[in-house]
């Protein structure tokens, strides 16, 4: 795993678009507050033994816009530390129930269903979050996904770690896949 | 391409290949010439596949200015210049004082009711986010054809505010006087479904599959905040088939921006920025759908022509002159005393002596196709960027409309008005001055 010696708090502004995702890894001890999304590096607090880059980051992210019901995240996790990366589970204000999901063939059709063990983020590795593939479920959203909106996600690791970032609402037509476990329910196209 | 038009084991450094080629071909110039022909500041421009850079040519190309009054301008190019990038951060959009490129799209959007400030800034952040990620050739995120927006072309992505956007925002105060619907002009024959729009989006690029992408994501995002008021397509010459920086033909022949303010020059500063306030950086566009009337013009023969315009239609020199850039002498006289360039020619009424007072015109020409009978529907998506739409475009138009040889011939059917903000840096985005 990655470095446990000083609570390393691993701060990195993607950079990679508006939703300049601000992403926070504790290695452990309780979860931290994240920096705010649009705040500077450098207005972080990283300690000086820091690690050059962040252990664990998400570039792209972003939810399916939806009125009510399901909604689902989207990303790719980056591993810069020379271990594996297990993501446990996830929160985010806007569903008290948040799954981590696969995409499989049952019967002939594509349905999601929670995976086993979590997402494993490959030492100096990628893992793409992507509709028809892994995702973070949003089982039951309690206020709309609107177009737009900056929705705050924190993902547990199974060291205890934590890790938050800022995901993008934006409507998308696709990632309807059945839910397996359910009673036949359906992701509905969002709307603003 | 190039390659093959290049002599073998010739090198881009090749003062032959330079001579003969110099002219004709522009190569990483193409690229390059974003930098200094387009919008300041920000990234620096690169050109990604590596055929490209491989091909760099001579910089002769870069000799001339451009329609938009560029130096060195898109145009000429020797090599695939899909990767060519134009930058997107600066104090100033791009797709104003960036040299044209030659296909381009305008989409104006009516907003939805209940669209307030806090859905348009979501909106706006949406679709920066967008133009930020395929100008610089990256797929939009949840981009159902990534594979689309590998060619950016030098694409550009620039986001204009019609008058009503400014009360749905709650921003009235911030909105230019003039940033409404023109006066009516007695030449004036406007179609609703070219007039009008609370938002405005332009996209242009060399490549016209690019445009299409690109329209597609922006319209994807945009809607779920406004219904599409309506679409106008326009092309220029190709990109490959003049040396860049030569002035741009429309249509009826003939030579359409010679007088242009030149990119980098203070006068175009001037002239085109706006000074002071939340818009401060940003400009306005003014953008008339105006109808050329071919099977008239047809009729006219070429002497008539010139004497509509005041220039030749061979080299748009002013029949006063032997050269396009020549200043027109307005004040000369025929052997027999009237005026060479007529008291109605085209380019006396629209002379505007003061260089801050005159428009950038980035005109694009269209061609929605032909009736039954024939009858070609085209003519020109007439851009015209200017500071201050009251002291600048009003005062041409009026002079125009009043007497114009050129009337005849034209017909205004569209027209629509918006506000271009300014730029953005890395961490903002379009609109955030008037919204945040």
């Amino acid at each position: 795993m990655f470095s446990r010696t000083s609570k390393a708090t691993a701060i990195r502004v993607t950079g990679l678009g508006l939703v300049a995702a601000a992403a926070v890894l504790t290695a452990c001890g309780s979860p931290r507050q994240a920096a705010p999304a649009a705040a500077p590096a450098a207005a972080t607090t990283a300690p000086a033994t820091a690690p050059a880059g962040p252990a664990l980051a998400i570039t792209d992210p972003w939810v399916k816009t939806a009125e009510k019901g399901m909604s689902a995240a989207f990303g790719t996790l980056v591993n810069n530390t020379g271990s594996d990366i297990v993501v446990v589970s996830g929160t985010t204000p806007l569903s008290p129930e948040v799954e981590l999901h696969e995409v499989v063939e049952s019967d002939g059709k594509m349905v999601m269903r929670p995976k086993k063990g979590g997402f494993v983020i490959p030492a100096h590795g990628s893992h793409e979050l992507k509709p028809g593939g892994d995702h973070i479920m949003l089982m039951n959203i309690v206020e709309q996904v609107r177009p737009g909106a900056e929705v705050r996600f924190t993902l547990t690791l199974k060291d205890g770690g934590t890790f938050s970032f800022t995901a993008l609402g934006k409507d998308f037509a696709g990632a309807k896949e059945d839910y397996q476990p359910g009673s036949g329910m359906h992701m509905g196209g969002g709307n603003g | 391409m190039a390659e093959r038009r290049r002599p073998a084991g010739q090198g881009a450094e090749s003062p032959a290949w330079l001579t003969r080629r110099g002219l004709l071909s522009g190569g990483a110039l193409a690229a390059a010439a974003t930098v200094t022909g387009g919008a300041p500041a920000g990234a620096a421009a690169t050109s990604s596949p590596p055929g490209a850079a491989a091909t760099g040519s001579p910089p002769g190309a870069a000799a001339t200015g451009g329609p938009a009054g560029a130096g060195p301008a898109s145009g000429g190019t020797s090599g695939p210049a899909g990767g060519a990038v134009e930058p997107f951060h600066g104090p100033h959009q791009a797709g104003v004082a960036t040299p044209p490129q030659a296909h381009a799209v305008f989409v104006a959007f009516d907003l939805r009711k209940g669209v307030d400030r806090e859905a348009l800034a979501r909106m706006m952040r949406l679709l920066t986010d967008d133009a930020r990620r395929l100008t610089q050739g990256r797929p939009a995120l949840a981009d159902t054809e990534p594979e689309l927006a590998a060619l950016p072309a030098r694409l550009s992505v620039t986001f204009g505010f019609g008058p009503r956007f400014f009360d749905a925002a709650g921003v009235a105060e911030h909105r230019p006087g003039s940033v409404a619907a023109l006066p009516a002009f007695a030449i004036d024959r406007l179609q609703p479904r070219w007039s009008g729009g609370d938002l405005l989006v332009q996209i242009c690029s060399d490549d016209p599959l690019t445009v299409t992408h690109t329209l597609r994501m922006i319209v994807k995002d945009a809607r779920a905040f406004g219904r599409v008021r309506w679409t106008q397509r326009g092309f220029r010459r190709a990109a490959h088939s003049q040396p860049g920086g030569m002035t741009q033909r429309n249509v009826m022949g003939q030579l359409d921006g010679t007088v242009n303010p030149v990119p980098g020059t203070a006068d175009f500063d001037r002239a085109v920025w706006i000074a002071d306030g939340p818009l401060r950086g940003g400009t306005t566009l003014v953008l008339r759908r105006i109808r050329a009337e071919l099977e008239t013009w047809d009729a006219a023969d070429t002497v008539a022509k010139e004497f509509t315009v005041g220039r030749r239609l061979s080299d748009g020199a002013p029949l006063t002159g032997r050269y396009e850039r020549d200043a027109p002498d307005l004040d000369r006289l025929t052997p027999a005393g009237f005026p060479v360039i007529s008291e109605f020619a085209h380019i006396r009424r629209a002379h505007v002596a003061d260089p801050a007072l005159r428009i950038l015109r980035r005109v694009y020409n269209y061609d929605e196709g032909v009736a039954a009978d024939g009858t070609a529907d085209a003519g020109l998506l007439f851009a015209s960027y200017q500071a201050d739409v009251a002291r600048q475009f009003v005062p041409i138009q009026r002079r125009l409309a009043e007497a114009d040889l050129l009337n005849e011939w034209t017909t205004p059917i569209g027209s629509a008005v918006f506000a271009v903000p300014p730029g953005c840096g890395p961490d903002g985005w379009i609109g955030q001055t008037l919204l945040a």
